[in-house]
């Protein structure tokens, strides 16, 4: 599904990722682990388009992205559901509209829209905080509704970038379980994380990338750094 | 921006006013930035009919003056009138009978007994007829001053019925006029343009600033799918409510502002007033504030906003 080769970023003349070659197959539930700037957030960056590879790359679903031209972008990225470190969410927005501004990009109509977003706000146990602002939300609760605003659209693909570094454990908890649940019911997903307690809750994949490179690759792995 | 259908198009215009009304302290201060952009723009308008007007009444005053031997027949002054009047540069010509000039005189002159006694020594009338000759551009006396002199017409019985034009002794006066005059339209549409350029520049620098704040949201809407029309369209309407917003503020601000300094500038200005030019021009003033508060507004988020659809 997707696909590095020999993926090289460099910014001037660091090198953010060094000769990566990484593939992940569908239904797959992948934890990145390393230390801070290590190169995790590069590699999703690069997933996204984002950022372009210096050198070597990127296939999802056997598209080159580097092939993508920016006009084409935002119909790629509809089939990734993105979740961030510090949620980004759309401040004037509440958590009923930041769910289905994802839904309204993506050209959805008024009726699926009405349907689909309280069902996604009932299953990250937020409908009574529809109307809510972001401000007026705890960490956790943001971060289940960037979690629902990326899985809305029902995408192949979720990749999650420190989901739980602003995260009480508690909290952390509860999200993880999200990811784990919405890979059971078959979306692959893309975690990264310097948490020993997150991959441990998770199991699976683990790869760990140091200085830039893919020092480690276990399947049913842990963390070890 | 790319092909839009009605359904996205009601999402943007609602999105638009959603984010004006939720921008809170941002988008007051842009309104509040944009209205005093418009409100110079606004009083360039008074300036520029202010200045018209006062260069308008200068000119008004003028003339070339054809005076006519004292044996010249009326009806021969009148025919001269006449043709004056067929020509295309001539805005008005006024015919003064040698006894209307008399008592014209007598009247001027009714509290100096020396001068009136003066006169009534002499045999008869010494005044001359004269025609007040007004063009339509202070640039043409030359030309109607070259027909009045080689025209034929002019002459009864092969004796020229013209005495004199005064137009030798005005002739400099006229000619630095008319360079005064068009120095000081120029003058007066760079320095408008000038104020104009700099205020837009200050609105497109809020508006930019406003979107600025905003960089993190657009980048993330580009992330999660939306393409950049969509992405754009919110922005661009907030951009245009304000503008009109603060065309609206503007509009009604310049009623009691107008009012209250209309009587002084009858005074100061000999006789224009900013409240009845308001009045009798509001239609005009609003449509040029509208359209500069829409453009303004929309053209700046555009160009605002496009650096960070580079995600």
């Amino acid at each position: 599904m997707i696909y590095f080769d020999k993926v090289t970023k460099r910014y001037g003349d660091t090198a953010a990722l060094e000769d990566v070659t990484l593939s992940v197959a569908p239904k797959e539930f992948l934890s990145i682990v390393g230390h801070s700037g290590a190169g995790k957030t590069t590699l999703l960056k690069l997933l996204l388009a984002e950022e372009r590879p210096t050198d070597g790359s990127v296939f999802f679903e056997s598209v080159d992205i580097n092939d993508l031209p920016n006009s084409a972008l935002h119909h790629y990225r509809r089939k990734i559901g993105t979740v961030f470190q510090d949620f980004r969410l759309i401040p004037n927005k509440t958590a009923y509209e930041n769910i289905a501004f994802a839904m309204e990009a993506a050209g959805r109509d008024d009726a699926e829209i009405a349907s689909d977003v309280p069902y996604i706000l009932e299953l990250v146990n937020l409908a009574d905080k529809a109307r809510h602002f972001p401000d007026q939300l705890s960490g956790g609760e943001k971060q289940r509704i960037a979690i629902g605003r990326a899985i809305i659209n029902q995408p192949d693909l979720i990749i999650a970038d420190e989901p739980t570094g602003n995260l009480d454990p508690i909290n952390a908890f509860e999200i993880v379980e999200i990811f784990k649940k919405i890979n059971e019911l078959g979306t692959t997903v893309m975690l990264t994380t310097h948490n020993k307690g997150v991959v441990d809750a998770i199991g699976g994949r683990v790869v760990t990338i140091d200085r830039g490179r893919l020092v480690r690759d276990d399947v049913g792995g842990e963390y070890i750094l | 921006m790319a092909r839009m259908n009605g359904m996205t198009i009601k999402r943007v215009l609602i999105g638009g006013g959603k984010n004006f009304i939720r921008g809170g302290a941002v988008s007051a201060a842009t309104v509040v930035i944009m209205t005093v952009t418009l409100s110079i723009i606004g009083s360039l308008i008074f300036l520029s009919a202010l200045l018209n007007f006062t260069l308008n009444a200068i000119k008004d005053k003028v003339d070339v003056s054809v005076y006519f031997v004292t044996t010249a027949q009326e009806s021969d002054i009148l025919a001269v009138k006449s043709q004056l009047e067929k020509l295309p540069q001539v805005a008005s010509v006024t015919y003064t009978s040698a006894a209307d000039a008399l008592t014209a005189f007598r009247a001027r002159h009714a509290t100096d007994q020396l001068t009136l006694q003066a006169l009534d020594e002499l045999a008869g009338n010494p005044l001359d007829a004269s025609l007040e000759v007004r063009a339509k551009d202070s640039s043409e006396y030359d030309s109607i001053v070259s027909f009045l002199e080689a025209s034929p017409t002019l002459s009864s019985g092969g004796a020229s019925i013209i005495d004199r034009i005064n137009y030798a002794q005005n002739k400099d006066v006229i000619n630095r006029l008319t360079l005064a005059i068009q120095a000081a339209r120029e003058i007066g549409f760079a320095v408008v343009m000038l104020f104009a350029v700099a205020s837009m520049l200050i609105a497109f620098a809020t508006v930019r600033l406003a979107i600025y704040v905003a960089k993190d949201e657009i980048a993330v809407m580009r992330l999660v799918g939306a393409s950049s029309a969509y992405v754009q369209g919110p922005f661009i309407v907030t951009g245009v409510i304000t503008g009109l917003t603060a065309a609206i503020i503007v509009l009604l601000l310049l009623w009691p502002a107008t009012w209250y300094v209309g009587a002084k500038t009858v005074v100061w200005f000999g006789g224009f007033s900013v409240a009845s030019y308001y009045a009798s021009h509001f239609f005009l003033v609003a449509a040029i504030l509208l359209a500069a508060g829409v453009a303004l507004g929309g053209v700046a988020s555009v160009f605002a906003i496009r650096r960070y659809l580079r995600v």
